[in-house]
C-alpha cells in the first residue's frame, strides 16, 4: 500500500462509526418509544415523550441509511453476506422500522383520543421489538453466520435465516437489547423532559440500571470479554449517576455503554486470521475478511473524497438541530394551543 | 413460480409502491417552499397569510407522504443484499458509493432539514425556516439525481471496467457516472413527471374544496382554495409539456443504447424504414403481425430518430444481433407488457395534462369554479382519481423501463437470473413478499385515510407564535444539554 493512509482500515472505522452513531442515536428512540406510553399516564405525558424524539428521530434513522450504505460501498461482501445470511430477520426489521417511522409521523396529525392511542399502540409495539430484534441480530453477529465458501448461508424453508434467532446468542442479544434501550431511552427522558415524566424516568433507570450490571457481569464470569464488564461499570456508573439526578452524566455512560456494546460485536472476529469481519461458523473458508471485501481503491478513494467533504456538514447541521430543539419538553400541551382548540 | 421470478416480482411491488411517495415527496417539498416564500414575501408587504396557510396544508401533506418514503426507501437500500447478493457482490464497486453517497449528501440534507421545518418554525427566525425548506427541496432533487445515475448505469453502463480476475465491475469515474448520457435524459423527464404527481395532487384538492362549496365566493379559504387549484394546474400542465419534450429525448437516447427496448414499446418485430407509430394494436397470441392496429406513419422513426424516413431495427434482427454477440438466449423481452405500458404512461400522464388545461381555461382572470349543483356531485367524486393519473403514468414508466430491459440486470453486463442471493429459499421470498403486501397495504390504507382527513379539514390556521414558550414555561431555562 503506497497510500499514507490504509483505505480499507480507515474505512472499517467509518463503518463501525456509522452503525455505532445508529444504535446510539436510535437506541434511545426506540426506548422513548416503548417507554412513552409507559411513563406517560395521561395523554399530553405521551405527547410529551414522542416530542423529545419528534424533530430528531428522523435525522437519527438515516444514519441506517449511511450505515449500510458505507458498508455496500466499502466491503459489499460483507454487506451481501450480511444481509442475505440474516434474510428474515431483516425483513422484519424493516417492516418494524416501517410501523415505527409511520407511528410517530401520523400521531399529531389528526386529533383524536383514539388516533393518538392507536399510534402510541404501534409505536410502543414496534419500538420494543426493534430493540429486541436488532439486539439478537447483533448477538447472532458476533457468534457468526453459517456461511459457506461462497460467502452465503445454504439451508432449506424458513429455518435458514431464522434459526440462529432461536440459539443462545440471540436470546441473550434480545434480552440486552431491551435492557440497553430501556436504560438508554429512560436516561434520554429524564434528560429531555420535566416534571413528573422526568421523575419516572430517572426511577427506571434506577431501577433497570442494576439489572443490566449483573447481566453484564454474569456474562463477563461466562465468557470473560474485558468489554463486557467495562458494560457493567458503565451501566452502574448510570445508575448512580441517575440518582445523583447527574443526568448528562447517566446519559454520557449509557451512551458509551451502547456504543462500546456495538464496537465489541463489529470488533468480535477481528483478530481472528486475516481480520475477519464476519465468522463463519462452518468453516474458515466461509468467513468474510477485510482485505478480500474491501471495495477496489477507486471506489473507496471517491467514497473518502466525498466523506471527507460531505460527513462534517452533515454532522454540522445535525448537531446545530440538537441545538435548535435543546430545551427540554415540557409535560402537557402547550397552553396557548389548548386555547387555540377550545375557541374552535 | 421459480425463485428468480418471486424476487423479481418482490422488488417490483417494493419499488413501484415506495414510487407512489417519492414523486409526491419531490414536489411536495418544492410546492412547500414555494408558497412559503410566497407567504413571506407577502407578509413583509403587510398582507395577509393565506399563502402561510396553504404551505402548511400542503407541508402537512409532506410530512405525510415523506414518512412512508422514508420507511419504503429503507427497503430499496437493503435489497440488494437481501435478495440480491450476487448482483451486489458483482456491482457493488459501482452502485454502493452511488447509495453511500446519497445517503451523505442528500437523505441526511431532507431528514434533518424537514424536523427542523415541522419542528422549528417557532424556533428559527423567520428567513432562517424558510431556508431549511428550501434545503428540503434541494435534498429531494440531488437525491433523485444521484439514485438514477446508479439505475442509468443498469441501463447503459458507463464509467467502469470489468475486473479480469474477480469477474466483477470497478467503477472508473463518478462524474462520468453521473453525466452518463441516459441519466442526463432521464433526470428532466423523472423529475418532471414527479412534478407531475403533485401539481395534480394540490390541484385536486383546491377542486375539491370549490366544488363542495362550503366557502363563501370571496371568503379568504375560497380565494385560498381557488390558488391552490390553478397553482397545482399550472405545475401539472408545464411539467406536462416538459415530460414530452424531455421525454422525447429519452426515447432518442433509448434507441441508441436500448434499441431492443424501444422495438419492445413499438411491438416492431421486423427492421423498418419510416416506421409507423400504433396508437392501437392488436395481435393475437402467437402471432407477430398485429391483425388490427391505428398507426400514425412514420411516426415511430421520427420519436426514434428525428426523422419520419430512419431505419429503426426491429426486434427480429435485435435477438439474432444479440445472440451472436452474447451467445444463445432470449433477449426479447415481455412484448405486450413493454408496448402498453409505454401507451399507458404517454395517455395517462398527457390526459392529466389536459385536464389541468381544461381547469385553467374554466378558471381564467377572475372565473370561479360554479358547476350545475347535480354535475357538481359527481365531479366531487371524480376528483379523487385526478392525483392518480400521473401517479399511475409514473408507475407504468417504470414498468416500461425496468421490464423491457430484461433478460438483463445491467443491460449487455449481467442477467437478471444471476443475480439472485444464491442462498435465498422460496419460502422466505414468499413470506417476506407477503409480510410486505399486508404492511404496505396497511400503511397505504393508513396514509390514505390520513390524507383524506387533513384535506377535508380544509385550511390550517397559522400556529400562535407564542405556543412554545407557553409550553415551556414550566422548565423554560432549564437547558437539557
Amino acid at each position: 500500500m503506497t497510500s499514507w493512509l490504509d483505505l480499507p482500515v480507515f474505512w472499517y472505522c467509518v463503518t463501525v462509526l456509522a452503525w455505532v452513531l445508529f444504535f446510539v442515536l436510535e437506541g434511545f428512540d426506540f426506548g422513548v418509544g416503548f417507554l412513552g406510553p409507559l411513563l406517560g399516564r395521561t395523554e399530553a405525558e405521551r405527547g410529551a415523550a414522542v416530542r423529545t424524539v419528534g424533530p430528531v428521530w428522523d435525522g437519527n434513522e438515516v444514519w441506517l441509511v449511511a450505515a449500510i450504505g458505507v458498508t455496500f460501498a466499502a466491503f459489499p461482501d460483507w454487506y451481501a453476506a450480511l444481509l442475505s445470511g440474516a434474510y428474515l430477520p431483516m425483513i422484519a426489521i424493516l417492516l418494524l422500522l416501517a410501523v415505527r417511522g409511520v407511528a410517530i409521523e401520523f400521531r399529531g396529525k389528526h386529533d383524536t383520543a383514539r388516533w393518538r392511542n392507536g399510534c402510541d399502540a404501534f409505536l410502543a409495539a414496534s419500538s420494543l421489538l426493534l430493540a429486541g430484534t436488532w439486539g439478537a441480530v447483533l448477538g447472532v453477529l458476533a457468534s457468526g453466520l453459517a456461511l459457506g465458501p461462497d460467502g452465503e448461508v445454504h439451508g432449506s424453508g424458513l429455518t435458514r435465516s431464522l434459526a440462529p434467532l432461536f440459539g443462545p446468542w440471540a436470546v441473550l442479544g434480545g434480552f440486552a437489547g431491551v435492557l440497553l434501550a430501556t436504560v438508554h431511552g429512560a436516561t434520554f427522558l429524564s434528560l429531555r423532559t420535566t416534571g413528573v415524566l422526568r421523575a419516572r424516568a430517572r426511577h427506571l433507570t434506577v431501577a433497570t440500571a442494576p439489572v443490566l450490571v449483573v447481566i453484564a457481569l454474569a456474562v463477563f464470569i461466562a465468557a470473560g470479554h474485558a468489554v463486557v464488564a467495562a458494560g457493567a461499570a458503565l451501566a452502574a456508573l448510570a445508575a448512580v449517576a441517575a440518582w445523583r439526578r447527574a443526568e448528562v452524566l447517566a446519559f454520557a455512560a449509557t451512551t458509551t455503554a451502547v456504543a462500546g456494546t456495538v464496537v465489541a460485536v463489529f470488533t468480535a472476529h477481528l483478530g481472528e486470521g486475516s481480520w475477519v469481519l464476519l465468522r463463519s461458523t462452518l468453516s474458515p473458508a466461509g468467513d468474510v475478511t477485510l482485505r478480500a471485501a474491501a471495495a477496489s481503491d477507486g471506489a473507496l478513494h471517491l467514497i473518502t473524497a466525498a466523506g471527507l467533504v460531505i460527513l462534517p456538514g452533515v454532522i454540522a447541521y445535525q448537531a446545530w438541530s440538537y441545538v435548535v430543539f435543546r430545551r427540554r419538553v415540557a409535560t402537557g400541551f402547550p397552553a396557548a394551543r389548548r386555547r387555540v382548540r377550545v375557541s374552535r | 413460480m421459480t425463485i428468480e421470478a418471486l424476487t423479481r416480482l418482490q422488488f417490483a411491488v417494493t419499488t413501484l409502491y415506495h414510487y407512489l411517495f417519492v414523486p409526491l415527496s419531490i414536489s411536495l417539498a418544492l410546492f412547500t417552499a414555494i408558497l412559503q416564500t410566497a407567504h413571506v414575501r407577502r407578509v413583509a408587504r403587510g398582507g395577509d397569510d393565506t399563502y402561510g396557510r396553504l404551505s402548511l396544508l400542503v407541508g402537512k401533506l409532506l410530512m405525510t407522504t415523506f414518512a412512508v418514503g422514508v420507511v419504503t426507501g429503507l427497503v430499496q437500500e437493503f435489497q440488494f443484499g437481501l435478495s440480491w447478493s450476487a448482483f451486489a457482490r458483482f456491482y457493488g464497486d459501482v452502485f454502493g458509493p452511488t447509495l453511500a453517497i446519497e445517503g451523505m449528501l442528500a437523505f441526511f440534507l431532507e431528514a434533518t432539514f424537514l424536523g427542523l421545518w415541522w419542528f422549528g418554525r417557532d424556533r428559527l427566525p423567520a428567513l432562517v425556516h424558510l431556508a431549511t425548506i428550501w434545503v428540503v427541496a434541494i435534498g429531494t432533487a440531488i437525491s433523485a439525481f444521484v439514485i438514477l445515475a446508479g439505475n442509468s448505469f443498469m441501463q447503459n453502463p458507463v464509467a467502469y471496467t470489468v475486473d479480469a480476475t474477480t469477474g466483477r465491475a470497478r467503477l472508473g469515474s463518478f462524474f462520468d457516472l453521473l453525466t452518463n448520457e441516459l441519466n442526463l435524459a432521464a433526470f428532466p423527464h423523472t423529475y418532471a413527471g414527479a412534478l407531475m404527481a403533485g401539481g395534480a395532487l394540490v390541484m385536486a384538492v383546491g377542486v375539491w374544496h370549490l366544488l363542495r362549496g362550503q366557502y363563501a365566493r370571496g371568503s379568504a379559504e375560497f380565494t385560498a382554495f381557488r390558488t391552490l387549484s390553478r397553482f397545482g394546474a399550472w405545475f401539472t400542465l408545464v411539467s406536462g409539456a416538459a415530460v414530452s419534450l424531455s421525454g422525447d429525448t429519452l426515447g432518442k437516447v433509448i434507441t441508441q443504447v436500448q434499441p431492443m427496448k424501444m422495438a419492445a414499446a413499438e411491438a416492431l418485430y421486423r427492421t423498418t424504414s419510416g416506421a409507423p407509430f400504433s396508437i392501437f394494436s392488436y395481435a393475437p397470441v402467437g402471432q407477430d403481425d398485429p391483425t388490427f392496429s391505428l398507426e400514425v406513419p412514420g411516426f415511430l422513426s421520427f420519436l426514434a430518430k428525428g426523422s419520419f424516413t430512419a431505419k429503426v431495427l426491429g426486434l427480429k434482427d435485435l435477438q439474432d444481433a444479440y445472440s451472436a454477440q452474447f451467445g444463445p438466449g432470449d433477449y426479447t423481452p415481455w412484448v405486450p407488457v413493454a408496448f402498453w405500458s409505454f401507451r399507458l404512461m404517454i395517455g395517462v400522464g398527457m390526459f392529466a395534462a389536459l385536464v389541468a388545461l381544461v381547469h385553467l381555461w374554466v378558471t381564467r382572470k377572475a372565473r370561479v369554479l360554479d358547476p350545475d349543483p347535480r354535475l357538481a356531485q359527481g365531479l366531487l367524486w371524480s376528483v379523487g382519481l385526478l392525483p392518480l393519473l400521473p401517479l399511475f403514468a409514473n408507475s407504468f414508466g417504470w414498468i416500461f423501463t425496468e421490464t423491457a430491459r430484461q433478460p438483463w440486470l445491467v443491460f449487455g453486463l449481467f442477467k437478471t437470473a444471476d443475480g439472485v442471493s444464491p442462498g435465498l429459499t422460496t419460502a422466505e421470498v414468499a413470506a417476506s413478499l407477503v409480510a410486505f403486501t399486508l404492511v404496505y397495504g396497511a400503511l397505504a390504507y393508513v396514509w390514505v385515510k390520513l390524507a383524506v382527513r387533513l384535506v377535508r379539514k380544509g385550511l390550517p390556521e397559522m400556529p400562535a407564535p407564542a405556543a412554545q414558550e407557553a409550553g415551556e414555561a414550566d422548565d423554560e431555562f432549564a437547558p437539557s444539554y
